[in-house]
């Protein structure tokens, strides 16, 4: 299921096929596939529920996290108006999606590959993982806050070398910044994917040009359009021209981007 | 079949659906969920004679039932449109509309200069009334003797084209307003433009947008741009296209009841890209809601008490 296909973008309205046991701040939201047949891991989508009315007038842009035959999954930390009501979806609400849209990583095959996490920025890993050509390049550090149990790690953990390390409190943050760094210093001439927070981008980037490691980040932006048309989302390319995130990423190497 | 063509200012269009500047990108980014070839019209961001990078970030805030945007006319220059993105759309099928933004009116007269010599562009739309940017466009928008000289000069290098003039709702009076887009020579007007809004946060005691000031838009604005449009048509003879937070067919319709020629649709191509085709697809439904059964008919048809 991997293979770029952006000329082919729809808007669909699909059924929202889970159930939640019990309300949480972290969600695996589960639709049906609204007709994808390909995509590139690091490419997200526009979800936005039918029922929302005019109070919310954008969708919402999420990481798709893995693609089969028949649904399409994402993972969703609540943190505001939109993520909360998607967090209370009822089966069989329906949900407008757009997508795939973007670019997503590069997934070369043979190429010893860090993975770098942060937080939610494990989603889009997961169908990396799992559509990799050779898996056993593979190395996922996972940086997190909240339990480890609300991410799809131990899952992910199983397919690949694996670790992550959990921010109890900030006082943990050097070590952490310690340890990507000497994770990345492993991978000079192979290659460093990262998607997270902003200032954990900023580190992976500043270590990355720093040591002349490749690398690409996922940015993230809030978003109206999702389709390059409304120039809401735009960040600073290596030109420092504006570029939409949205249609000329998410994803950037780290040369050609200032976060 | 209803018909759902309407023609003013030496336009014809298969309906009164055109999408508005900034929120349909150059139209081309929408060619996937919809055929460009079924829309009223387009009109391609407010375009300038030198490339702009806007406004820094962030640029947008989502409101109740609106948004604001504070993006600063960020386009690639007026030539970068005519070479890249012009020849890409079916402007034989569909009119392309040019969405002119400039600072002084000797810039607005060369822009018109070089938009009006392109067969692909229909009509000339002149921004006079951008918030967004701290000089400029504000400046003309809210003073009638300054429309009218723009207008002017943009009709002189228009080489026939249609002129419409966009006007600002952040004005005491906008139908004086129109009234000097009338008397400068303008082919119709269009409003309104976005409202000036702002939004702070109280965690980091700072304004949401780094403009600090931006233009409102979207559902919360329909009944000032309802009021805007009723008040406008009252004054002018020449058409008017009604803007301002239309997200149906229902919606449109009330536009044309008050006299509107046809409408632009802006924000609700966010709701979802197909928004505007959609739309169309429902106009023939809302027009039966309405009792009607032509848009002439509907048009201006509204019963003051
Ligand atoms: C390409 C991309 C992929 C993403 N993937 C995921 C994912 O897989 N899982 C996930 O949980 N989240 C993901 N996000 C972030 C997610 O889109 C936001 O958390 C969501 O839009 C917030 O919506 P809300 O209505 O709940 O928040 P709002 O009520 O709109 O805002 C609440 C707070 O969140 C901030 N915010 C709003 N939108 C964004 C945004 N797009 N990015 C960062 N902060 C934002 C606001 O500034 C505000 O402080 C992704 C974002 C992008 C751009
Ligand atoms: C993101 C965004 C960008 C816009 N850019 C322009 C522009 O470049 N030129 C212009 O004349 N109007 C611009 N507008 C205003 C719209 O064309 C329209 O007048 C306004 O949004 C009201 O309509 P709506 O409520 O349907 O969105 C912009 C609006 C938005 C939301
Ligand atoms: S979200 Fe509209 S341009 Fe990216």
């Amino acid at each position: 299921m991997v293979e770029r296909n952006c000329r082919e973008v729809k808007v669909r309205e699909v059924r929202f096929l889970g159930t939640w046991d019990e309300p949480s701040d972290f969600v695996e939201l589960t639709l049906d596939n609204p007709g994808w047949e390909s995509y590139r891991p690091g490419q997200f989508a526009m979800l936005r529920a039918k029922h929302w009315g005019l109070e919310l007038p954008w969708g919402r842009p999420f990481s798709i996290s893995r693609v089969d035959a028949e649904s399409v999954t994402f993972f969703v930390q609540v943190v505001g108006r939109g993520t909360s009501r998607l967090a209370r979806l009822r089966p069989d609400d329906v949900v407008i999606i757009w997508g795939p849209l973007g670019n997503g990583f590069s997934a070369p095959p043979a190429t010893p590959t860090l993975l770098l996490a942060g937080g939610m920025g494990i989603a889009p890993f997961r169908g990396y993982i799992e559509n990799h050509p050779s898996p056993e390049f593979l190395h996922l550090l996972f940086a997190h806050r909240a339990s480890i149990d609300f991410y799809p790690y131990l899952n992910m953990s199983e397919k690949v070398r694996a670790e992550s390390i959990q921010e109890r409190s900030p006082d943990d943050l050097p070590l952490i910044i310690a340890r990507l760094e000497a994770a990345m210093d492993e991978y000079e001439g192979g290659l460093v994917l990262a998607c997270g927070p902003t200032p954990f981008l900023r580190t992976v980037q500043a270590h990355a040009l720093k040591k002349n490691i490749r690398a690409e980040v996922s940015l993230e932006k809030t978003m109206a359009c999702g389709v390059g048309a409304c120039l809401g989302c735009v960040c600073k390319d290596g030109q420092g021209k504006h570029v939409q995130v949205c249609a000329r990423g998410p994803v950037f190497a780290t040369a050609d981007v200032q976060i | 079949m209803i018909d759902l063509r309407v023609e003013f200012a030496g336009l014809v269009l298969k309906n009164p659906i055109i999408t508005a500047s900034g929120t349909f990108g150059f139209g081309l980014e929408f060619s996937s969920f919809g055929d460009l070839k079924r829309l009223g019209g387009i009109v391609v961001k407010g375009l300038s004679l030198k490339p702009r990078e806007g406004n820094p970030m962030p640029r947008v805030a989502e409101t109740p039932c609106g948004m604001l945007n504070a993006i600063g006319i960020q386009n690639p220059g007026v030539e970068a449109f005519l070479r890249d993105k012009l020849p890409l759309l079916p402007w034989r099928e569909t009119a392309i509309i040019a969405n002119m933004y400039a600072c002084t009116v000797p810039e607005f007269g060369e822009l018109a200069g070089v938009l009006s010599g392109e067969e692909g562009v229909a009509a000339l739309e002149v921004n006079v009334s951008c918030p967004n940017v701290t000089h400029g466009g504000a400046v003309f928008g809210q003073d009638p003797t300054q429309i009218r000289k723009v207008t002017e000069e943009v009709k002189k290098r228009a080489k026939g084209k249609p002129v419409i003039v966009k006007l600002s709702p952040n004005v005491t009076d906008i139908a004086l307003c129109a009234q000097a887009a009338e008397d400068g020579g303008a082919d119709a007007v269009s409003l309104i433009n976005t409202l000036l809004g702002m939004a702070v946060d109280i965690r980091t005691r700072k304004p949401t947008l780094a403009n600090v000031l931006g233009g409102l838009s979207g559902p919360a604005i329909k009944p000032v741009a309802l009021r805007c449009v009723h008040q406008v048509c009252r004054k002018v003879s020449i058409p008017v296209i009604g803007i301002g937070g239309i997200v149906s067919a229902e919606d449109a319709l009330e536009f044309i009841l008050l006299g509107a020629a046809a409408v632009q649709v802006g924000t609700a191509n966010f709701l979802r890209p197909d928004q505007s085709f959609r739309i169309i697809d429902d106009l023939p439904r809302a027009m039966i809601k309405a009792h009607s059964d032509s848009l002439g008919e509907l048009r201006g048809s509204l019963k003051l008490p």
